[in-house]
């Protein structure tokens, strides 16, 4: 089971983005059919029929940042006790049971949802559907198994952060980011509230958020939305909506100080650099550049022939790779980053000025018409390459519905990159790159002497 | 979004369709075609006309394995580089092509082969094929590129020289082949990649890159017609014949020894194995379906269920089978926080012992056998996996038809059989194992090898 780390990249660009050539205006990505049922769960088909296999998805618009104050990791623990058991298949039977039929199943947990996945032959759909909306409702909360859980997270807790000291540093810059917003908790929790979490916690949350009318079901593969439909509604359909648990709009009081935020371990030989922008996203803040930032992100980190890794890398040769990403799908306020690190031996300061340039130069002289088309036209190209498989149209559709967007929008996504121009490219590019109340981090290796 | 994934199922070779569990078997739905290029380069072809796009994967025989002494990572170095550069396009001049044609190219090494991922837009086939012919045939090895790559590489070495999951990897390999080219780290180390010469990479080039090292699997929208031509524009200004691939067979050392690395980290990594069995050995689906009931099966494991289900001992357990040319394992790892690292190795150890004494139970060999047969059509979903398995199926001489016979192979193993192999080549007290952190119950027997950094 696993944990989505607090955004790199958007659900969408993680699917459509590298390199391209024109899509024609208005032609959609993944032609997917959708309705809602009458509880209020939204369901999403794409047929794809390579393979005689689906991959069968349930997202709940429940994630750590609606854990209630001080029950961080609750969302988590709460998808893995999933796997535990319902009165119907108790003991762990779920995996055996998708197992047996040649299913690989997993889940995760970010920020902003949860979700729930099997991919299997196409004939095993309506099983999966009756085990999945089986532990919707009824999961039962053993508190053996809860208490081993909570150790296998802990374990979970050490292997992705405590060892790893950019890990422990990024936690640390993620609540330097967000006064407010429960965004500054990280996702798996603090090892103090794993710790304390209750039973009566695991199911509040579930009472909370685990209903059809939070959720959305996303099917690809070898169907149609003829035989979905019947199925879905025989399944998820007969569970009643139910009133959902208090839903506090987070707004981030605008931030007015730059931080930096430092880490020197003796783990660290290869010291790095970032620096975070506040920005907004497609739900979230000023939405209308959230495109244009996209595009801006592109030109200035997309891969090797990138304004940022040709200048850093390739041409000053102060950088060993230096880049910039822009996640702009989130339910809650995004950011614009920006990161670097020194060739062998070398130091992190001149990074930060070269860096500072390139922004200031961006500032001055914005993007050129060749640079945006350029841009535009590779990630158009994504979509293309986003259909040649089950998991990016399931990923593309189920991260966008679950965090508010529509259909429309993810189906529209080529064309409204193609709409964006280089004045709005640098009209977004003043709006979030203006603003010095930033998070900078660096981590450096511990100095000689030091921490021995 | 990055999404972190569990390290748990590492093993997925192939599988096959159990007619008795499915209703449509996947294998009929594909057709392999062999091609033959005028030119006479072969191919494995299936046809898919979903996406407007083609995905090549190509491997050329021969890998870091055969990086000379002193030279380790000249493989991966080389890899690196072919696409920094080629024909008249400086690193930066090729890159935006590839940028602005959406072309997606890739190169890497492994121990035995080196890989190659292709894949256009129909639309701009016919430029990109260009692209890839000139990263082959023609790359520049600019210096500016070379030791913009190099000093990449020894960042990487940098960060992995204090990573503990690192640390363990390297150090069991270094210590299983303290003798052979496989316990050398396929990206090198500082001292062999500061080198490594054009010279060398230019060389390696002239042995390897040839057309009867060459195996190519090709999937998308493109008829056998089309493909001919491609094949040779794309690998038709290969030189007819490489060096022949030699490689001594590998013997495993340090059995039953446990090795601790000092790391001042709140978890445990470890690693452990011991010999494995070939890919071409009569017993290896035997072999294959016993390690998913001991660790290989994702969430259901015998492994998974001791270590982590009923005990909480860790995050990650896992045992993975590795064929290679030259050796096999039997391999695996877990996390563990460093005050109960030796309950888990003691968990481990005496599921290898059950393994051994009383092989798998009816249910379980069943429940193994639905699993492998029934989640291959999983491996059908994308060009580039299908293209890899058509790889993978030249790379091992399994035939054609191998698709269809697959299921039949796992379908054929008895509980005799698993027993019988489990009692023969599982070895618990033989277990290598590598310990990096501050565990406690564990003893170390001899001293780590040095790996530097």
């Amino acid at each position: 089971m696993t944990l989505i780390s607090l955004g790199r990249r958007l659900v969408v660009a993680a699917f459509l983005v590298l390199t391209g050539t024109a899509v024609p205006a208005g032609a959609a990505v993944f032609n997917p059919d959708s309705f809602t049922l009458d509880n209020g769960m939204k369901v999403v088909v794409v047929s794809n029929h390579r393979a005689p296999v689906v991959t069968h998805m349930v997202w709940y618009r429940a994630g750590a940042m609606d854990e209630p104050p001080g029950r961080t990791g609750v969302a988590h623990l709460l998808e893995h006790l999933m796997f535990k058991g319902t009165e119907a298949y108790p003991d762990g039977v779920f995996s055996q049971i998708v197992a047996r039929h040649g299913g690989r199943e997993n889940a995760f947990t970010s920020q902003d949802y949860t979700g729930y996945f099997q991919s299997v032959a196409a004939d095993r759909l309506e099983l999966m559907m009756e085990l999945e909306s089986d532990r919707m409702t009824n999961l039962v909360f053993l508190q053996e198994d809860i208490d081993t859980e909570r150790q296998v997270v802990l374990e979970e807790r050490r292997s992705r952060i405590e060892n790893d000291p950019g890990s422990r540093l990024g936690e640390q810059a993620n609540a330097a980011m967000y006064m407010n917003h429960p965004y500054r908790n990280p996702v798996i929790g603090w090892e103090h509230e794993i710790r304390a979490l209750t039973r009566d916690d695991l199911m509040q949350f579930y009472r909370d958020w685990y209903a059809p009318n939070n959720a959305v079901l996303v099917v690809v593969g070898d169907v149609t939305v003829d035989q979905v439909r019947p199925l879905a509604e025989k399944y998820y359909g007969r569970i009643p909506a139910r009133e959902l648990g208090p839903r506090i709009d987070w707004r981030e009081p605008p931030a007015k100080a730059a931080q930096l935020v430092t880490l020197a371990d003796p783990q660290v030989r290869q010291p790095s650099w970032s620096r975070r922008y506040h920005a907004p996203g497609y739900i979230y803040g000023a939405t209308g550049h959230a495109y244009a930032l996209e595009v801006l992100a592109e030109i200035l980190g997309g891969g090797t022939t990138s304004r940022i890794y040709r200048s850093l890398v390739v041409e000053q040769k102060i950088a060993a790779g230096a880049g910039a990403w822009y996640n702009p799908s989130s339910r809650g306020p995004t950011g614009f980053g920006f990161y670097g690190s020194p060739l062998p031996g070398g130091e992190i300061a001149p990074i930060e000025a070269a860096m500072e340039a390139e922004i200031r130069k961006l500032l001055r002289d914005g993007v050129t018409a060749d640079e945006v088309e350029r841009a535009k036209a590779r990630l158009q190209a994504e979509a293309v390459y986003a259909r040649d498989s089950l998991r990016a149209p399931a990923h593309s559709l189920g991260g966008g519905l679950v965090i508010g967007m529509t259909v429309d929008d993810i189906e529209a996504w080529p064309e409204r990159i193609g709409a964006v121009t280089v004045e709005a490219v640098n009209a977004a590019a003043s709006t979030v790159l203006r603003n010095d109340a930033t998070v900078t981090t660096m981590l450096l290796p511990t100095k000689e002497g030091e921490g021995l | 979004m990055r999404m972190l994934c569990r390290a748990v199922t590492r093993i997925f070779v192939a599988a096959a369709v159990p007619a008795a569990l499915l209703a449509t078997a996947p294998a009929s739905a594909v057709t392999v075609e062999r091609v033959v290029s005028p030119g006479g380069i072969e191919a494995w072809l299936v046809r898919d006309t979903m996406v407007p796009l083609v995905a090549i994967e190509f491997s050329f025989r021969g890998g870091a394995a055969l990086d000379p002494e002193g030279k380790a990572g000249l493989a991966d170095m080389t890899s690196s580089l072919l696409d920094e550069g080629a024909g008249e396009l400086d690193s930066q001049a090729f890159q935006q092509r590839l940028a602005d044609l959406a072309v997606e190219l890739r190169f890497s090494a492994g121990t035995d082969t080196i890989r190659g991922s292709f894949k256009t837009l129909n639309r701009n086939r016919d430029e990109a094929v260009e692209l890839l012919r000139d990263s082959l045939t023609a790359p520049r090895f600019d210096v500016d590129a070379v030791e913009r790559i190099r000093q990449q590489i020894m960042v990487v070495l940098a960060r992995r020289s204090t990573d503990p999951d690192q640390i363990a990897e390297r150090v069991w390999w270094k210590a299983v082949f303290p003798d052979h080219p496989y316990g050398r780290p396929v990206e090198g180390t500082p001292q062999s990649i500061a080198a490594i010469t054009v010279a060398d990479m230019r060389q390696l080039l002239r042995e390897r890159f040839a057309r009867d090292q060459l195996i190519v699997g090709v999937v998308g929208d493109i008829t056998p017609g089309e493909l001919g031509p491609l094949l040779d524009r794309a690998f038709g200004a290969l030189p007819a014949t490489g060096k022949p691939v030699r490689l001594p067979e590998a013997t495993l050392r340090a059995a039953g020894q446990t090795f601790v690395i000092s790391q001042d980290v709140p978890q445990s990594v470890v690693q452990f194995g011991q010999p494995g069995l070939k890919r071409d050995h009569p017993d290896y689906y035997v072999g294959y379906v016993m390690n998913y009931v001991l660790g290989g099966g994702g969430f259901s494991s015998r492994l998974y269920d001791e270590v982590r289900e009923k005990r909480g001992l860790a995050y990650s357990v896992y045992s993975y089978v590795s064929p290679m040319d030259a050796a096999a394992i039997l391999a695996g790892g877990v996390s563990t926080e460093n005050s109960r690292v030796g309950e888990s190795l003691a968990v481990i150890r005496a599921e290898w012992a059950r393994m051994r004494d009383g092989g798998v139970t009816a249910v379980e060999l069943e429940d193994a056998k639905t699993y492998l047969t029934g989640s291959f059509p999983l491996r059908f979903t994308s060009t580039d996996s299908i293209a890899r398995m058509l790889v993978g199926m030249q790379y091992n001489d399994l035939g054609i038809d191998y698709i269809d016979r697959r299921n039949g192979y796992i379908e054929a193993v008895t509980r005799e059989d698993v027993a019988r192999v489990a009692g023969s080549l599982l070895q618990p007290d033989k277990l290598t194992f590598v310990v990096v952190g501050n565990p406690q119950g564990v003893e170390a027997t001899a001293a780590a090898p040095d790996i530097g950094g």
